[in-house]
């Protein structure tokens, strides 16, 4: 029992916005559409929603083709960056609204929105107009409102961007709890990475209309295919440099260092990444290398701080927990292990280690 | 998996469809047709292709006639727009004062064409009219029946009184939509209220401004209902514009072919207007874009 | 340029208040140094908008008054300040090239002519805007705009300060840092006093060698960004700086002892009788999951949130539930563990503020 996504395409003018797209989405599940803006991403829920058909590919759900099959007469709820919800009802006739649409009964009705609404933490709110509500309360009632008619198919795109980022922090944790007892097939999009791995499920990971991955999201995470996926799956954008193999020792030209290797691997040029929190400011291991760099700038999120480093041209990000202050021009060793190194060959595609 | 077009839609078009036809274009044909023929009753028409056109550009009737009718619309833009966005300019933004002030500009708007003519008809006349009067004591001559200057003060005393509003309200739109970070923006870059004005509320309401001046210029051009009920186009001809003109022409002479094709040519010239008058004034938006 | 000077300044917008919750903005007395970076940070509704239009002039405070070095600027108009300000959106006069834009703030102040190209050129250079002059303005992107707007702040050699409000909210994401890391740049520079209000932590933090906590109208912290995240002085600060935020757990304090149900937590310090509501915090990178028999105390692990970098562990300690960060190799069960509280990092409010004990 599943939704089946075959082939799709999506080809406005020249222009192909999806390029042979095919995911399942099993029945219960939760996943994850990640991708920067303009990647397909809404494309892809329009089609699933029903609201746009694909130039061609299916739509199959529980073996019945779905496609051409208008949005109305689908079991679709759709929740949206911005909080769209009836201004003139309460909030708990905003809740009511699908379930009135459907003809269920009053008493029904009323227990069923009392339910999602103290789940949703909307019970002393439920007699107010959404207007009256903050950003964050407005859009739980666009997110119960999806959740009590039990749909199939619920749709969530960047559902919480548009809120203050310690709210966000919180439905995120919240939201795939509150959507595992509905069977739902739930699909939410967002363009963080880090949201991504707080929400876990499946990730589908979309780049430029094509798809790069699916799997369980920690697993795409820490075994990207191709260097494409591993850098749309990383913010701070991931450390990457060139470097040339032979036997087990490698070369990253670019800062004079090598390093040793216990796997096989043909000699010849690679691509390596790492992620941010990889490189360090304190040396971590007897094994790690350690890098001359110049800081170029440093942000601070409150517990972490980024640094952007430059070294010997290789523009480098490392993330580091607590509070550093450096200025611009700051010269500081950083270390990383070789062992969190992604290695990729000169096409992109990830090399299959195999211990030697 | 094609994607099936919805052919049902083009009937739900086809009322409209029908609608503009009776309304617009089988009239507009009609016009057409009597524009190239004559007639002398009787249903019997004769084909004369331009004439009616050559007599009526050369007529000196129409210059005249066309000659007052762009008078009275330059004067009323001149007029009603400097004065519209003054107004607009002065009305409270905000609380119970803005909406006293919407309510009685709209006040003039909501009464028929016929019925402020009937009105200024009698509030002017020197006899009996309070205006009228009041002028007539104060030793000022003043007869919109005798007076070509006083008929032509009082028709166009009557369009500003009517239409002015119509200028106000869709000024006041533009200016309340400017964000308060632009006055606030001004203030601390030491604005003057004059900079304030050509900077950042004039440049704001240029939109609304050619939709005011396209709709004023239109109504002007075709103006028909109060001169013909405060002035019946006199005295003499000195308030006879182009559609009393028309009027005149095809219902009082009943000379159809010429009337015809002094409709069509009316309007030839309001379209032709209306178009420069839209491009000049969008040209230098598309400039900045 | 001077310093400014907030003298017991409070606001209210309701004619008469009565209580303090009428106050959109609680009594405050702080000076702002001259040339300082400040950042005023808080969630929306939090008085911060309030309380950089006091110091703008676009209001005037229900009490206090507001000086400029040594003078009473109260009554002083928006214009007659010396203030630059950037705005939420960007604020460009459409019909002006980029050059006028600049000019403009010059040429009502009668500056003369010379002077004013002078600057203009000065200060489109360091803005990288020098290729762009004779451009109009309107048809610029987001971010040149808002570069445009601080740069008709920086032409004015007249300056007291500089002040953003939230001006990054329609910039994309990509640019953001772009602009983040400018500002900084410019700030060092020209050494204006510059006054930045968000409710991003990131852009707070990033930029200001001083951040303004502010929660309810009240002005929670003043202190760098070490100090706000290594010793919140009130549990909002721990709560809204920081991801995941600190634990605040209910307690009961004795001597050098803090009771959580039954367990006791050691601190460094020792405290006297507290009276009111007592907790204690502690953020959740200065907690350790070790196995049950190491520690005294012991939780319950929830669930484990991956975010890549490391894990957050959500742990129960009796009624209540905490966060524990755990590093990204750890491998952490599910079911009862040990916790260890380092007790350099353990605070304890009273009433939500900070309590010092003693050594």
């Amino acid at each position: 029992m599943a939704l089946e996504l075959s082939d799709i395409n999506v080809q406005v003018g020249n222009e192909m916005h999806l390029s042979d797209v095919s995911a399942t989405f099993d029945i219960g599940s939760f996943n994850v559409l990640l991708g920067p803006t303009a990647s397909g991403k809404t494309t892809l829920m329009r089609i699933m929603a029903g609201l746009d058909v694909p130039t061609s590919g299916s739509i199959v759900i529980n073996g019945s083709d779905l496609t051409g099959i208008p949005v109305r007469k689908r079991s679709v709820a759709f929740v949206y960056q911005q909080f769209i919800n009836y201004p003139g009802m309460t909030v708990f006739d905003n809740i009511a609204s699908p379930l009135k649409v459907a003809g269920v009964s009053r008493s029904d009705i009323a227990a069923r929105v009392e339910k999602i609404a103290s789940l949703m933490g909307l019970m002393p709110m439920l007699s107010r107009k959404p207007l009256e509500l903050s950003g964050g309360q407005q859009q739980r009632v666009a997110l119960a409102r999806a959740l009590v008619r039990e749909a199939e198919l619920v749709l969530l795109d960047e559902p919480l961007a548009n809120l203050d980022y310690k709210l966000r922090e919180e439905l995120r944790a919240e939201l795939p709890k509150l959507f595992k007892e509905t069977g739902s097939i739930v699909v939410y999009a967002t363009t963080e990475p880090e949201e991504a791995l707080m929400l876990g499920g499946q990730t589908i990971l979309l780049h430029e209309g094509r798809l790069l991955q699916v799997g369980t999201t920690p697993e795409v995470y820490r075994t990207p295919r191709t260097i494409q996926a591993a850098q749309t799956f990383s913010d701070p954008p991931l450390n990457t440099a060139w470097v040339k193999r032979s036997g087990f020792v490698s070369k990253i030209d670019d800062i004079d260092t090598t390093y040793e290797s216990a796997d096989v691997l043909a000699d010849g040029t690679y691509q390596i990444g790492f992620r941010a929190h990889h490189l360090m400011l304190q040396k971590p291991h007897d094994n790690a290398l350690k890098i001359k760099a110049v800081v170029v700038t440093t942000e601070i999120t409150g517990s972490e701080t980024f640094l952007h480093i430059n070294a010997s041209g290789l523009q480098w990000t490392a993330l580091v927990h607590g509070v550093h202050h450096y200025s611009a021009g700051d010269s500081v060793s950083v270390y990383v292990d070789p062992r969190n190194f992604l290695t990729f060959d000169a096409s992109g595609e990830a090399c299959m280690i195999e211990a030697a | 998996m094609q994607r099936k077009v919805n052919q049902k839609a083009w009937f739900l078009v086809l009322p409209v469809f029908l609608l503009v036809a009776f309304s617009a274009v089988i009239p507009l044909m009609t016009v057409v047709n009597y524009s190239v023929q004559d007639s002398f009753g009787n249903n019997e028409f004769f084909w004369v292709g331009s004439e009616w056109f050559v007599e009526i550009l050369n007529s000196d009737r129409f210059h005249d006639a066309l000659g007052r009718q762009l008078l009275f619309s330059g004067i009323i833009l001149a007029i009603e727009i400097p004065l519209g966005i003054w107004v607009a300019l002065s009305m409270p933004r905000r609380g119970w004062g803005a909406s006293v002030c919407l309510v009685l500009m709209a006040l003039p708007l909501l009464i028929p064409w016929n019925v402020v003519g009937t009105i200024w008809q009698i509030f002017a006349r020197a006899d009996i009219g309070l205006l009228g009067h009041t002028l007539a004591a104060m030793g000022i001559d003043y007869n919109y029946t005798q007076s070509s200057l006083s008929a032509w003060i009082t028709v166009i005393v009557m369009d500003v009184w009517h239409w002015t509003s119509l200028v106000v309200l869709l000024c006041y739109a533009g200016l309340c939509s400017i964000p308060d970070a632009y006055y606030q923006a001004a203030k601390i870059d030491g604005a003057s209220r004059w900079a304030v004005f050509r900077y950042i509320q004039l440049p704001k309401m240029q939109r609304v401004l050619l939709i005011a001046v396209l709709l004023r210029f239109m109504d002007s051009f075709m103006i028909y209902t109060e001169p013909f009920v405060v002035t019946g186009g006199g005295p003499g001809n000195a308030t006879t514009f182009l559609s009393i003109d028309l009027v005149k022409m095809a219902i009082g002479q009943f000379d159809l072919g010429p009337a015809a094709a002094f409709s069509l040519v009316y309007f030839l010239i309001v379209l032709l207007l209306s178009w420069v008058f839209y491009t000049v004034m969008t040209a230098r938006d598309g400039a900045e874009a | 340029m001077a310093a400014i000077h907030l003298k017991n300044v409070a606001h209210s917008y309701i004619e008469s208040p009565k209580s303090q919750a009428d106050f959109a903005l609680k009594q405050l007395d702080h000076v702002w140094e001259d040339g300082g970076a400040y950042a005023l940070l808080g969630p929306s509704g939090c008085g911060k908008t309030t309380l950089l239009n006091i110091i703008s002039g676009l209001l005037k405070p229900s009490e206090g008054c507001v000086l400029f070095g040594e003078e009473d600027v109260t009554e002083t108009d928006t214009s007659q300040r010396n203030i630059a300000q950037v705005f939420q959106f960007p604020v460009i006069y459409d019909t002006m090239t980029v050059r006028e834009n600049l000019a403009f703030p010059l040429r009502n102040r009668g500056v003369p002519v010379k002077e004013i190209i002078k600057r203009v050129d000065e200060v489109a250079g360091m803005l990288g805007l020098g290729d762009q002059l004779d451009n109009r303005a309107s048809g610029l992107s987001a971010d040149m705009k808002q570069i445009i707007s601080l740069g008709r702040g920086l032409v004015r050699s007249d300056v007291n300060a500089i002040l953003f409000d939230e001006p990054l909210t329609v910039i994309d994401p990509h640019m953001k840092w772009v602009l983040r890391t400018k500002l900084k740049e410019l700030h060092r520079q020209f050494g204006f006093t510059m006054v930045y209000v968000t409710h991003d932590q990131t852009e707070a933090l990033t930029f200001a060698d001083k951040v303004v906590v502010m929660h309810d109208g009240e002005v929670v912290q003043i202190g760098t960004p070490e100090e706000l995240f290594a010793k919140p002085a009130h549990t909002f600060v721990g709560y809204f700086i920081g991801s995941p935020g600190m634990n605040v757990l209910p307690a009961k304090v004795d001597g050098n002892d803090a009771v959580i149900d039954t367990m006791t937590i050691k601190l460094t310090q020792s405290y006297g009788a507290l009276s009111g509501d007592v907790e204690i915090g502690i953020r959740p990178e200065f907690l350790k999951l070790v196995p049950a028999d190491k520690s005294d105390i012991h939780v319950h692990i929830n669930s484990i949130e991956d975010v890549g970098r490391h894990k957050i562990a959500r742990c129960q300690l009796g009624e209540q539930t905490l966060a524990v960060v755990v590093p990204e190799n750890e491998h952490v069960p599910i079911g009862t563990m040990g916790i260890k509280f380092d007790p350099a990092h353990t605070h304890v409010y009273q009433n939500s503020r900070l309590i010092e004990g003693v050594s």
